[in-house]
Order: C-alpha cells, then sequence, then structure tokens
C-alpha cells in the first residue's frame, strides 16, 4: 500500500500528473475502485479540508488538490458505474438569481467532489426554476444556495419557496450559505441547513446524507 | 509622470483638479466626503419600486442634512446601480432625477457644493463566456449611461468586469501567468473599447467620465486574502499590476475622480494628474481591509464604499458614515491649512505601511515607483509586468530590511510570483498562445477584439 499511500500524498500536493499515474497503476495491480476512493481519495480531501481550515492551505493549494483529485477519479467513474456503486449523495449548487458572485460556491463544489459527491453546478444568477428544473433531472439529494449579497438573498427564500410550490421539497435538502447568509436567516426560510464555510458545507451534506 | 516624486502626491491635491456639479473643485485644495449608500435586503421590483424610491429619499435627505449641519465644504454622493436598476434603465435613472433635485435644493438653500457620481452595474459576465460588445447586456448597460447622464449625473463610473472570467480562474489557483493575461492583455482590450464609447457619451452631454476601478480583480484578491483564502502578498501584486488595466480609462479621455475602490487610484494620480476617490477605515460599513489609513494619504475624495440604509443607535447608517466622512475630511483640511499635510499623510503612511503586504505597496513611494515602471513600458501586457515585479521588488526590500514580517507560507508565495513572473514570455500574444488550452473557453475572443 505504499504506492496508495503516495496517490493520498499526489492529492495533497496538488499533484494531478502523479494522482492519475499513481491511480492507473493501482487499477493495474487490482485494487478495487471503491478502496482507492474510500482509503485514500477522500481522506486525502479531507486532509487538504482541514489543513485549508487551520490555515495551513490557502484556495489554490485546495483546488489543486481538488483538481489532482478529479483527474485520477475519473479514470474510476467507469468502473463505479458499471458495478452500480452510488456517489456519497447527488448535489445541484448554484448562487441564487440576481447575484453573480461565485468563488464561494465554487469552493464548496469543489470539496463536496473531493468527499465524493456528485455536484451539478449551475453557475450563478440561477433562477428557482433552473434549480428545481436541475434537482429533477439529476435527482438531486441536496440543493446548496449560495448568495453574497444582502439584497439577493430573498433569492434563496423564493427559491425554497418554489420548490414547495412545485411539490419537490420534501424530496430534497436544501442548504444555503455566502457572507451575509446566518443560521437564523436559514431558519427563518425553512432551509434545512447553513454552513459558514466551504468544509462545514461538506460536513452538513455528509449528515443529510446520513453519513456523519 | 504627472509628479516628480512622492512629496507631491498629497490628499486633496491633484496636479489636474477636476471642476464639476454644483460648484465643487476636486483636487484643488481640500478633500471632501464621498457617501456611497444603497438599500437594505429588498426585494427590487415594481411591487416595491415606491417604498425603494422612499429608501433613497430618506438617505440623501438625512446625508445632506448631516453634511449642512457640520459645514462640509462639499460633498459627492454616488448612486451605484443595482443590477435591477441597471437592466431597466428608467428606475435608474428615476433614483438619479431624485437625488440630483436634492443636491440642487441642498445648494440653493444651504450654498452645498456638490457632485453627483452615477456608476451602473457592469451586467456584460452574464453568459458564459462574457459577451462584452453586443447582446442585450451591452445594449442595457449603454441604455443606462444614456437616461442616468440625462437624469442629472455630473459623473459617470463603472466597475467593469472585462478580463474578470480568466482572472477570478487565475486568483483561484494562484496562476501568475493567467492573472497576467488577464489583467495586462484582456482587461486592457476591454477598457479602451468600453471607455471609448463611456467618453463620447458623455462628452456629448457634458458630463464627466470619472473612471473605472480594479474591484473585481484586486480587491477580490483583497478580500480574499482577508479571509486567509489566498497569500496577502499575491493581493499585493495583484493590486500593484492592476493599475495598468484602470489606467487605460484615462487614455481614452476619463478625467478622474477614478472609482472609491480603486485602491490603485494613486498609481493612477502619479501618472495622470486626475483626481482620486479612496475608502479605507471610514469603509468597514461595507468590507474591512489592512489599508485603512494609507488609503487616504492621496486621496480627493473620501469614501465610505457602500452603506444600507438600517438603523444604527444614532440614526440611519448612511448619515452615520456621511459624519464620520465629514470628520476625516475635517481633520485632513485642517492640517492641510496649517501646512502639516505632508506631516499628516506620513502618519497615515506609517501606521499601516509595513504591516501588511498589501499596505506596502500603496506608500507614496511604492506608488511613485509602481508608476515609473508602468510609464518606463509602452504596452499594457509589458507595463503590467513591470509593476508585479515593482511590487515584488519593494515587498523583498521591506524584508530584508526587517520592516515587513512574512509568515514562511507567505514568503514561499513570494518567490513563486517572481518565479512565474520570470517565465512570461515577452509580449502578450505569446501568453495568451500559451493559455489557448487550459484559459481559452473562458473568454470570447471577439469581445476583446479578436477575429
Amino acid at each position: 500500500m505504499a504506492e496508495l499511500q503516495k496517490l493520498f500524498d499526489a492529492i495533497v500536493n496538488g499533484d494531478a500528473k502523479a494522482a492519475r499515474a499513481l491511480t492507473e497503476q493501482a487499477l493495474a495491480d487490482n485494487v478495487p475502485p471503491g478502496e482507492i476512493i474510500s482509503g485514500y481519495m477522500i481522506p486525502a480531501m479531507d486532509d487538504v479540508g482541514a489543513k485549508f481550515e487551520c490555515e495551513d492551505y490557502f484556495v489554490p493549494e485546495l483546488l489543486l488538490s481538488g483538481r489532482a483529485m478529479k483527474g485520477a477519479l475519473e479514470l474510476l467513474r467507469p468502473l463505479l458505474a458499471a458495478s452500480g456503486t452510488e456517489p456519497t449523495g447527488r448535489v445541484v449548487i448554484g448562487t441564487v438569481k440576481g447575484d453573480l458572485h461565485d468563488i464561494g460556491k465554487n469552493l464548496v463544489t469543489s470539496l463536496l467532489e473531493g468527499g465524493g459527491f456528485e455536484v451539478h453546478d449551475l453557475g450563478a444568477d440561477v433562477s428557482p426554476e433552473k434549480f428545481i428544473e436541475a434537482a429533477r433531472s439529476h435527482k438531486a439529494d441536496i440543493v446548496a444556495l449560495s448568495a453574497l449579497l444582502t439584497v439577493t438573498m430573498p433569492a434563496m427564500k423564493t427559491t425554497v419557496e418554489a420548490f414547495c410550490q412545485a411539490g419537490l421539497r420534501d424530496s430534497v435538502k436544501i442548504i444555503i450559505g455566502g457572507a451575509p447568509v446566518t443560521a437564523q436567516y436559514a431558519q427563518a426560510i425553512g432551509a434545512d441547513g447553513y454552513s459558514e464555510s466551504a468544509s462545514a458545507a461538506v460536513a452538513l451534506a455528509r449528515s443529510l446524507m446520513g453519513n456523519n | 509622470m504627472a509628479v516628480d516624486g512622492a512629496d507631491e502626491l498629497l490628499y486633496g491635491r491633484a496636479p489636474f483638479p477636476l471642476a464639476c456639479g454644483l460648484g465643487l473643485t476636486i483636487g484643488g485644495g481640500q478633500v471632501y466626503p464621498e457617501v456611497n449608500f444603497t438599500l437594505p435586503a429588498i426585494m427590487i421590483d415594481s411591487s416595491n419600486w415606491s417604498a425603494i424610491i422612499k429608501h433613497y429619499q430618506e438617505m440623501a435627505t438625512n446625508i445632506l442634512k448631516r453634511a449642512v449641519t457640520l459645514r462640509v465644504p462639499g460633498i459627492v454622493l454616488e448612486f451605484e446601480l443595482l443590477p435591477a436598476m441597471t437592466e431597466t434603465p428608467e428606475w435608474g435613472a428615476e433614483i438619479t432625477t431624485l437625488l440630483k433635485r436634492q443636491l440642487e435644493q441642498a445648494h440653493s438653500r444651504y450654498g452645498l457644493r456638490s457632485a453627483l457620481r452615477v456608476t451602473p452595474t457592469d451586467m456584460r459576465d452574464q453568459a458564459k463566456p462574457p459577451i462584452l460588445r453586443k447582446g442585450a447586456p451591452w445594449e442595457q448597460l449603454s441604455k443606462s449611461f444614456e437616461h442616468n447622464i440625462a437624469a442629472g449625473a455630473d459623473i459617470m463610473s463603472i466597475e467593469s468586469i472585462g478580463g474578470k472570467e480568466v482572472h477570478d480562474q487565475g486568483l483561484m489557483y494562484g496562476d501568475v501567468r493567467a492573472i497576467v493575461f488577464a489583467l495586462g492583455v484582456l482587461a486592457p482590450r476591454d477598457m479602451a473599447w468600453l471607455w471609448k464609447h463611456i467618453c463620447e457619451m458623455c462628452a456629448a452631454a457634458g458630463v464627466v467620465p470619472g473612471g473605472d476601478t480594479a474591484c473585481g480583480f484586486a480587491n477580490t484578491a483583497m478580500q480574499l486574502a482577508h479571509q486567509k483564502m489566498l497569500p496577502e502578498v499575491l493581493a499585493a501584486v495583484v493590486r500593484a499590476m492592476s493599475a495598468v488595466r484602470s489606467l487605460v480609462a484615462f487614455e481614452q479621455g476619463a478625467r478622474g475622480p477614478s472609482k472609491d475602490c480603486a485602491y490603485e487610484g494613486p498609481v493612477i494620480k502619479a501618472i495622470t494628474g486626475c483626481p482620486i476617490s479612496m475608502e479605507g477605515k471610514s469603509a468597514t460599513c461595507a468590507h474591512f481591509s489592512p489599508v485603512g489609513n494609507i488609503a487616504a494619504a492621496m486621496c480627493d475624495l473620501w469614501s465610505n464604499e457602500s452603506v444600507q440604509n438600517v438603523r444604527l443607535l444614532s440614526g440611519n447608517a448612511p448619515e452615520a458614515y456621511a459624519e464620520l466622512l465629514a470628520y476625516d475630511c475635517r481633520l485632513m483640511n485642517t492640517a492641510s491649512a496649517r501646512g502639516q499635510a505632508l506631516t499628516l499623510r506620513q502618519w497615515l503612511t506609517e501606521s499601516d505601511e509595513w504591516l501588511s503586504p498589501q499596505a506596502a505597496v500603496l506608500s507614496p513611494e511604492a506608488t511613485v515607483r509602481i508608476a515609473r515602471a508602468i510609464v518606463a513600458e509602452q504596452e499594457p501586457y509589458g507595463r503590467t509586468v513591470a509593476a508585479g515585479r515593482a511590487a515584488v521588488e519593494i515587498l523583498r526590500e521591506g524584508l530584508a530590511s526587517g520592516q515587513l514580517n512574512l509568515a514562511a507560507k507567505e514568503r514561499d508565495w513570494l518567490d513563486k510570483i517572481d518565479r512565474e513572473l520570470d517565465t512570461l514570455p515577452p509580449n502578450g500574444e505569446d501568453l495568451r498562445a500559451d493559455l489557448e488550452d487550459s484559459f481559452g473557453s473562458l473568454y470570447d475572443p471577439a469581445s476583446y477584439g479578436w477575429t
């Protein structure tokens, strides 16, 4: 397993080439894909998330690690699909209508993917209708809403209400985040959770999926 | 260069002052407050429109009441349009008319000198990749300029976003080459095109084309550094490099004052001689920064960035921040009147300069070094690289002298930035070719003038 430890290190160090090469080697050595992911890749990203939270890593290091994992994961996806292995959860994420900020959302996306979630990023300025359509088509477990302006926060409430009106509210968990957002606001608009950081968003998503 | 040395860069004084609005001369010897105000959390649509108008009426009334009470020698109000007000130009224009009427009343009743700056939202990045030179967003933006000019704006500005689609990606991955491509190649191309149009619209109506800001580039980096998401040294180098794209507005005819959130303003002032607006310690209603005092050192307008119309213990927040700015300006102007402007400027500078790399590149001396590096080159790409190198040198000298303390991971990043600047090709077209595979899909070539 020394080679797989090197895979862990390659992801932590953001070395996409090495991560991919070591994954190819692991597959050639008949290591089960599930073991590669849950034994080494997800723990590597958890380590990266922890380094980011304690300010050892900046965002570039985090995203380069995320990119390294994603590149290696592409080798495993067909094998996982063939074996019927499900992701940790399916997430639809976007910045709400009227808001063009997306950096925080992109960080959450990267960490969720690193945590084994299948993430569908709708971008910025996303209408409630688009969130609903994406949640339906991707069979989302979680809908994650981001807003960076106080004047666009009301669009989070509108989106939650739209899910109620569409009869989808009970089939998804809705979580919110962004600089002006608070836990109180999440409660007030009927969201299922709020996270104040990208790492906390992953922990929240895991707990909502029942995987603490 | 419009100045020979750092001592000529003083607050309140610009080599080329600007007369505008109702009897105001910006950069003519005094610093004036620029009060920037916005709505609380409220949906902007026709059903709420009367409430929205009421908010702006209240904000302007209270700000001007405070200004008159405190006997400010002059004031600028900035109306930053929210996206919905730019999308529906008539909405923005209605508020501009209301604000201008308030200023005219205060002028005729109390002799308050003033000007109104109006800043439409640059909505051209709605598409991915952004389409900058045609289509509905550009048409709405252009109409918004026309409507607000006709409605009574004295100064027109914008926080333009050309190149941001690549810059954001570059910032996120700490990719200096991508950042230089965005700031040194893409952004200047968009600035030249956009500001040609803005200056033409303003000239036709006798309105001042004020200036732009690298807010979407350098302030994004600053805020991410504040949140410990990016290294401070990267934010500092980006700040220096971003002056080049903001300068292009002036090459097209902008006359100042540059936008309050253009912390690169001092470099603009050193090169063009035009007055600048700055924000710092009194902008905490909007965001925090490591340059609260030093940002005032060379300002001609002193701003609060943006404050919502919410109730504080004293009164409404816009009125409270108008007072805060008024007192800041009063202190600066009193020091000037007593011949002590240079001393106060020095204190404002020294109190911040070596406590953050971002402050270190904003001192008057650093400003002149970066400005000289810029004007020694001819093209935006070379200027951007030169500004970056000057910023790295300033930080290295600070480290070597022991004045600047950096954590090991910041020092590592400074080395990385230095190395990446050294790997850059000699011209922007070569860099564009180098980055085509990794960044080509992020931008629309036609939006930058390439066929």
